[in-house]
């Protein structure tokens, strides 16, 4: 299996890590030639605005919604929950994502940057330390998705059919629990 | 506004330094207002760095440069949806402490302004709004750290549009970097000693080859080839200061930055982004300044 990374901004680098820690091969991925590649992808913590002005840009946006579409797995941490989303709010005026989870993140929304946490919390049961940075958080789901973790009574970890999104940052901790979930539970057989 | 319960902590090391891995591969721009501001986050800044003056303005008009007033730093803020970041002066921990209350992203200790303190940087640790500070060599920027520094970017010479001084940090601190994990482990105390760090940072860089910290470039670029460059000599990213809103075309050149940033190893779509940019900021040859003039001197 080959994990994609999208490249364009953010802690690509760290992703590839625990991509590779965990046994599988990782590639960057910044054009549409790079994302054929790929099993499955990876679209880490940044900036959204300027992850999605990027994908736009450089002709990547329609063939990440394409391959969505498809049932490519993919997970994103952060801002890669954010572009994730079907909604958003307290975005730049505008902004707009890849989409494919059934749900409305609030992006911010644990607050700015003198707000970042690190706390400890059950994803799927087990438990993890957990860091969040200038985090989001999952303002209301549909009812195809799957929440794996809370914290104060917002959801920060769902998961819909192949697309598994995070609040927090566990690329940041030697933790490899969510990637591990995303390559063994989701991936699975690719 | 966080509501969390039970083991959370705000403020920590891993936090700090968490933000500053969000904006790798990313450009922070200096602005003045709210338009600037806007005109950066359309162009893709990760964040912007807010200030009442650029440091070609601070250059060329003089004076105490200080830090900026927080009706300016507020509207900014709520322009835009992007982390913002400001300045203040090297030592003066009661603006640093004004800035945290501002609930601004990121402080940048900075030797553009004018220095409040010529001995001593702001302790760090005790805030829990990140710092960024500038360093010339391997031993500043260790320095910074242990000050409590969660990022670092290389000084170049602000606000003249020259990249050659940029060039020339980027090269002593890989080249200091380099040599630390070449040598033996008992070589690594008098390393400590030459380079006035604390030795425990020494040793951990000589083991990983690099700073425990993101390592940015700043001062002087004025160019998507600039940024390309600082990038392929191992920058995380880029600070431009002047060069955009000092240029002829001001949203095409942040366009072109923020493209060259990212693919910073295509010859092609540098070249694509360089086209058609207009003027550029018409620049000081660092050579030109006289040395007590030098913004990249401050800073101990």
């Amino acid at each position: 299996m080959i994990v994609g990374v999208l490249a364009l901004q953010g802690d690509f680098r760290e992703h590839i890590a625990a991509t590779v820690s965990c046994g599988h091969s990782a590639l960057e991925v910044r054009t549409a030639a790079d994302l054929a590649k790929v099993d499955a992808l990876v679209v880490p913590g940044g900036e959204s605005t300027t992850i999605i002005h990027l994908a736009e840009l450089f002709d990547l946006y329609a063939p990440i919604k394409s391959r969505i579409a498809e049932g490519l797995p993919v997970y994103g941490s952060c801002a890669g929950m954010i572009l994730l989303a079907d909604r958003i709010v307290d975005g730049k005026d505008g902004q707009k994502t890849f989409g494919g989870i059934d749900m409305t993140v609030r992006r911010n929304a644990f607050g700015r940057q003198v707000d970042s946490f690190e706390s400890d919390l059950k994803f799927n049961g087990q438990s993890l330390h957990a860091v969040f940075i200038r985090a989001p958080w999952v303002e209301e789901v549909g009812k195809e998705v799957q929440v794996l973790s809370e914290v104060a009574g917002h959801a920060v970890a769902v998961r819909q059919g192949n697309l598994l999104a995070t609040s927090f940052h566990p690329e940041l901790t030697a933790d490899m629990a969510v990637h591990t979930y995303f390559f063994d539970e989701i991936c699975k057989g690719r | 506004m966080s509501q969390n319960t039970g083991s959370e902590a705000t403020g920590t090391a891993r936090v700090k330094r968490g933000m500053a891995e969000m904006l790798k591969g990313g450009v922070i721009m200096d602005v003045v207002n709210v338009e600037q501001a806007k005109i950066a986050e359309d162009a893709g800044a990760c964040a912007v760095m807010a200030l009442e003056r650029v440091p070609a303005d601070i250059r060329a008009q003089g004076g105490v440069a200080r830090m900026s007033d927080p009706d300016m730093i507020q509207k900014i803020q709520a322009a835009v949806s992007i982390p913002v970041m400001a300045k203040v002066r090297i030592g003066h921990f009661v603006e640093a402490q004004i800035i945290e209350s501002l609930g601004v992203d990121y402080i940048d200790e900075s030797e553009v302004l004018t220095p409040a303190d010529y001995t001593n940087h702001i302790d760090k640790w005790n805030f829990k709004i990140p710092f960024v500070c500038g360093a010339t060599n391997l031993g500043e920027a260790l320095r910074r750290i242990n000050e409590g520094a969660a990022m670092i970017r290389s000084k170049g010479e602000a606000g003249t549009g020259d990249v050659s001084n940029a060039m020339t940090h980027m090269r002593t601190i890989g080249g200091e970097i380099r040599r630390l994990t070449s040598m033996r482990e008992d070589e690594l105390y008098v390393a400590a000693k030459e380079l006035q760090a604390p030795y425990a940072l020494v040793k951990e860089v000589a083991e990983t080859g690099k700073l425990p910290v993101v390592l940015f470039t700043a001062g002087g670029i004025a160019t998507p080839a600039d940024a390309a460059l600082m990038m392929q000599m191992g920058a995380d990213g880029v600070f431009i200061g002047s060069g955009i809103f000092k240029s002829g075309n001001p949203a095409e050149r942040a366009a072109a930055c923020v493209k060259a940033t990212t693919f910073y190893q295509d010859a092609k779509v540098l070249a694509d982004a360089s086209r058609g940019l207009g003027e550029a900021m018409v620049g000081i040859n660092v050579a030109d300044i006289p040395v007590p003039h030098r913004l990249a001197e401050r800073g101990w």
